[in-house]
């Protein structure tokens, strides 16, 4: 394999239903710092079913070209052919690195065609910078430049590694969502749109959808909220989320919750903030009757205001809350909602 | 119909973590524990060898302290426990540990592979899918239903707010969901059996259509550059109000000083 060959930043633009997740625009921001360091150009990889016209999107999210994969076969996600389109726009086009999302499409789709083009795949990354791989010199051994380093959490969020992939092409990362920064869109800004289509034949590999369920839920996604009113196991009752709910609105915020609470059936799972749920990073996150255990921190502690409300002295929370109140959520939360309406009514 | 279920010895990360000195894990100084979701995968297949009748083989790639999960799977109700063990293949990432893998399948017959979706180790959940891709096999992951008609499987496909029913021939791999059921208990006679019964052990040289250097450390693609602890931005105040009122007092003083109201 001659690495040298291997040029540019490609990024997998997820869509559903011909919509853009956020998680490709973010990779986006995050693939563009990257081309800088590398003095090459950030591409997305656009693959679905009559999703051409969604091209300009992705430029004006940092985009300098758009391979655009469309197909009849390729209008619902299933693993063969958008696998089959992926490795082949990396066995076409060559890059130095390729970025999916570490969603439940992304940590599908990866896996199969890093494995398909014999490379490296490096899960669920919080960090990506370009260095060298040894860290440090090494006698004996050469120190390569210009590497993808890849930081991610592992054991539950107890521990982070730092991982290359010097000697194969591409250097492959899925990236958890919510993590990484979008650039503020350049309305107007067009990038090279190239349609390629590798052919698609359905062998035995290609699944069939008989149905697709979507979960009714007009809720917010909690990964975009300013303000997260999170409860926890504490809170005691799908009813006595209420409490909470009540709260949130005053801030103009949403309701989110941790693992323990969709495990009860109080809450849905697209609410569920931690490693097996989402990674969020509002402005303040309230963790109410939340012990915090490492896969729920995991997930928040990101925020930029933690208040935890606890009557456990003892909970983790406290270790990663700004602010930590001991005491009786049912008693404190409804008055802190009275207490901020009023305060806000004065402004 | 035969169901082959891959299954993980994973350390208990509850009891903390520990590195050996070159950053890769010391799994030797950690309580050990079958995978959560390889045992959700496990349960699946016992239900389906409970309802059509299946013979259940349960593989693990690992040390030789791994036969530990076999039995205990076979004191759940698998029929044979299956251990690949060989100082080449240590260190291996999810592209050498899914080509190893592989190249054990490769021997055995099958109609169905059932994968944990990850494990609370390395939380990757890379080695299902790789594993059929290296087999050439449909995959479906994060199942949280299971069900088999004929010689093909419907399996639910979870997404964030969506799920799919998905149809596949047979034989596919799959890979569960912890919430796809909740394991069986060992039962006595099962516990008898597992003791009794005779682990197949397998190295290097049982593995079919592999190359060397596809394996263990030195056939993995991603290198650690560096592991540590984690390191959090810890702890702010914490204050014991004498009141509900104190509490909310302070919390508004905060947002105040703040800006944030």
């Amino acid at each position: 394999m001659n690495l040298e060959e291997y040029k540019g930043v490609y990024v997998f633009a997820q869509q559903v239903d011909n919509e853009i997740s956020s998680i490709a625009y973010e990779l986006l921001g995050k693939g563009k710092e990257l081309a800088a360091t590398l003095e090459t150009e950030v591409v997305a990889v656009l693959i679905g079913y009559q999703v051409k016209g969604l091209a300009d999107k992705l430029a004006e999210y940092g985009a300098d070209k758009v391979i655009v994969v469309d197909d009849p076969e390729l209008e619902v996600y299933r693993t063969e052919p958008y696998a089959h389109a992926l490795s082949s726009v990396i066995n076409q086009y060559k890059p130095e690195i390729v970025l999916v999302g570490a969603t439940a499409i992304g940590r599908d789709l990866g896996p199969t065609v890093s494995a398909r083009v014999a490379t490296g795949l490096t899960a669920d990354c919080t960090v990506l910078e370009i260095g060298d791989f040894p860290l440090n010199p090494i006698p004996g051994q050469e120190q390569k430049h210009n590497q993808l380093l890849m930081t991610r959490p592992a054991f539950g969020g107890n521990t982070i590694a730092t991982i290359a992939c010097p000697d194969n092409r591409p250097q492959m990362a899925t990236v958890r969502p919510g993590v990484m920064q979008k650039i503020e869109p350049i309305v107007g800004a067009k990038a090279v749109v190239e349609e390629f289509n590798p052919g698609f034949t359905p062998n035995s590999r290609y699944v069939t959808i008989k149905e697709v369920v979507k979960a009714v839920s007009d809720t917010v996604d909690i990964m975009d909220a300013k303000v997260l009113v999170s409860g926890g196991r504490g809170v005691g009752s799908a009813e006595n989320f209420k409490i909470l709910e009540d709260l949130a609105e005053v801030l103009g915020g949403t309701v989110s919750c941790s693992r323990a609470v969709v495990d009860n059936g109080w809450k849905p799972k697209d609410l569920q903030v931690g490693q097996t749920g989402k990674t969020v990073r509002p402005q303040i996150y309230f963790a109410i009757g939340i012990s915090g255990a490492i896969q729920h921190v995991a997930g928040m502690e990101e925020s930029d205001i933690i208040v935890a409300i606890n009557k456990d002295e003892d909970a983790p929370i406290f270790d990663v809350a700004d602010y930590g109140v001991v005491g009786d959520l049912n008693k404190i939360v409804p008055q802190l909602t009275a207490a901020l309406k009023a305060a806000m009514a004065e402004k | 119909m035969k169901i082959v279920v891959c299954i993980k010895q994973v350390p208990d990360t509850k009891g903390g973590v520990k590195f050996n000195p070159d950053g890769t894990l010391d799994r030797a100084a950690m309580l050990a524990i079958m995978n959560p979701d390889d045992k959700a995968g496990l349960e699946a297949a016992l239900r389906l060898k409970d309802q059509y009748g299946a013979e259940v083989t349960v593989l693990t790639m690992g040390l030789p302290k791994a036969a530990d999960v076999l039995r205990e799977a076979i004191a759940m109700g698998a029929d044979k426990g299956i251990l690949v063990t060989d100082r080449v293949l240590g260190g291996a990432d999810t592209w050498a540990t899914s080509t190893t893998i592989a190249g054990a399948i490769r021997n055995l017959e099958y109609d169905l592979i059932i994968t944990g979706r990850q494990a609370i180790d390395g939380d990757t959940a890379q080695v299902g899918p790789q594993i059929a891709e290296h087999l050439g096999i449909p995959v479906i992951s994060y199942a949280q239903d299971i069900k088999v008609e004929g010689n093909k499987v419907i399996v639910q496909r979870q997404y964030d707010d969506r799920y799919h029913i998905l149809e596949s021939q047979m034989p596919c791999l799959i890979t569960a969901l912890s919430e796809l059921n909740e394991p069986r208990y060992m039962t006595p006679g099962g516990i008898f059996d597992a003791c009794a019964a005779e682990i197949t052990t397998w190295g290097r040289a049982d593995l079919k259509d592999v190359e060397d250097c596809n394996l263990g450390l030195k056939g993995s693609p991603t290198k650690i550059a560096k592991a540590s602890d984690k390191v959090r931005k810890g702890a702010g105040e914490k204050i014991v109000p004498e009141s509900p009122e104190d509490a909310v007092a302070y919390i508004v003083g905060k947002f105040k000083e703040k800006h944030i109201i």
